[in-house]
């Protein structure tokens, strides 16, 4: 048995361990993947308008992108919360939508690049085609532009991993939320919260690495 | 003398006509009130010193250009602007795009899509502009790509192959959608001397085989003379001599004809 007063007890650390994984990591782990995914379609979606809708539509579009990006994820997600809260039963739901729409604007810019990276000729062989523009798109422009843009768009979803934790603020029972609630019950923080932490570690950093060898193989 | 492949044309029958053509960049006036008519089935090709607006003009014919004035019709239909009611009209998109479904173009850096294989590439508009079914599409596909010595390779992504393999398949690419124009500008120039022939001979083999309009840019003189009907000189934006190739090229009047002509032969 470890002393009660040492700085780590492997006790607490075992007892916390369950509820990390199986509660807390599950729900980041959800945020992560469905708002990694609303930002992906989204973000493509925002990127072709931006590029292809006319100005009084564009427009408009830039200003709420520029604005999305330019506040604090925290201050969105209290806000969104604040005014949701009465509509939306869950919280999670809230702030996967939150992330992901905050995360859609980070992956329009990474989708736009990817999208001018296309050299002009490939639109001219299409023109020169008649391809309609829809099939432009689908067939000949957004493939070539999603080639260039998976490694940046991978390292977006492993910030958006690693700021799940945000999700604490509108009381989500995400990994952070779950190691807080066992210090404060046992007054017991040092494991719960060195665990989450190597818990981030654990998955993040291996999906780095899958990303730089996807970067590699795409490049 | 090289045998000319040429044929006249349907004497009378317009397919590209420009009236009044009017292109500006900005302040920059390239063509100023162009007026030229290929007629169905005629070979033309445009010689000119460089920036004289030869590309434009073909830019122009493939709607990769958008008129500044004036207007261009395809086989009698009005293809960027129409007159209606006295007023010149813009025509949208979709509709600019029937009438280019008859023409097709080779572009100089030959613009394969790279994400697609040399077979995709070619059945690509077939089965997605004229909607034939897959299967037609490739059986017509694997035609082209013997006609133009590519057949082997049509499941190679274009990243493989050389520059003048490339750009046969684009050639193949686009007589896959039975065009009635072609357009060519420079589709030699951007190869090693050592590919330019095997294009070249390709070209002349459509040339003979089809009734094809062809409106070509190229400083390939002896193909020129070859396969064109008749050969406009342009300079700063409009034709300053034209006529058929062997008067052209061996008996210019234009002053200015024969110092293009000693600078490039
Ligand atoms: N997109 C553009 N923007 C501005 N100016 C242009 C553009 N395209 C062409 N021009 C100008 O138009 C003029 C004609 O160009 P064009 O490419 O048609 O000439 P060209 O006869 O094909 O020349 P070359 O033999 O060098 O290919 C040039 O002065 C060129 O600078
Ligand atoms: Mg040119």
């Amino acid at each position: 048995m470890t002393p009660q007063n040492s700085w780590w007890s492997w006790d607490h650390a075992f007892a916390v361990l369950p509820d990390l994984l199986f509660e807390g990591f599950k729900i980041t782990l959800v945020a992560t993947v469905l708002g990694t995914l609303i930002a992906l379609v989204l973000g493509l979606v925002v990127a072709i308008i931006r590029r292809s809708a006319p100005r009084i539509i564009s427009t408009p579009f830039t200003w709420v992108v520029e604005f999305i990006r330019m506040t604090p994820l925290v201050v969105q997600l209290v806000f969104a919360n604040l005014v949701l809260s009465p509509y939306v039963d869950s919280s999670l739901s809230i702030g996967i939508w939150v992330l992901g729409i905050h995360y859609t604007t980070y992956m329009a810019e990474v989708y736009r690049a990817g999208i001018d990276s296309v050299p002009k000729g490939q639109w001219e062989a299409a023109t020169a085609l008649s391809l309609p523009r829809m099939r432009t798109w689908r067939a000949v422009v957004v493939p070539q532009a999603i080639r260039n843009t998976v490694p940046a768009l991978g390292n977006y979803a492993i910030s958006m991993f690693k700021e799940t934790p945000f999700l604490f603020v509108i009381y989500v029972p995400e990994l952070l939320n779950v190691a807080q609630n066992y210090g404060s019950t046992y007054f017991r923080y040092t494991e719960a919260i060195t665990l989450a932490g190597l818990i981030f570690l654990a998955a993040s950093y291996p999906t780095s690495l899958l990303i730089r060898r996807l970067e590699k193989k795409l490049a | 003398m090289p045998e000319n492949t040429a044929h006249p044309g349907v004497p009378g029958v317009p397919h590209i006509e420009f009236r009044d053509v009017v292109k500006k960049f900005g302040d920059n006036t390239v063509l100023d009130d162009l007026n030229f008519t290929v007629t169905k089935g005629e070979r033309v090709t445009l010689i000119g010193p460089s920036g004289s607006g030869k590309t434009t003009i073909l830019r122009l014919v493939m709607t990769l250009e958008e008129l500044t004035g004036g207007y261009i019709d395809i086989a009698g239909n009005p293809l960027q602007y129409e007159e209606q009611g006295g007023k010149r009209v813009r025509i949208p998109d979709k509709r600019r795009r029937r009438t280019t479904t008859d023409i097709g173009m080779v572009f100089q850096h030959f613009n394969l899509f790279p994400n697609m294989t040399v077979m995709e590439n070619i059945i690509e508009a077939p089965v997605n502009v004229m909607g034939l079914k897959k299967a037609e599409a490739e059986a017509k596909a694997e035609t082209l790509l013997d006609k133009v010595g590519m057949g082997w390779k049509k499941d190679a992504r274009p990243s493989e192959l050389s520059g003048g393999q490339q750009q046969r398949i684009a050639i193949a690419r686009a007589l896959a959608m039975d065009p009635e124009i072609l357009l060519l500008d420079e589709v030699t120039s951007a190869l090693d001397p050592e590919l330019v022939g095997e294009v070249l001979a390709v070209l002349k083999d459509i040339a003979a085989e089809t009734d094809i309009s062809m409106l070509i840019v190229t400083h390939e003189m002896q193909f020129a003379r070859e396969v064109s009907d008749r050969v406009m000189m342009f300079d700063k934006g409009s034709v300053i001599e034209e006529g058929l190739p062997d008067k052209i090229f061996s008996e210019p009047e234009n002053q200015r004809t024969q110092d293009f002509l000693r600078a490039v032969l």
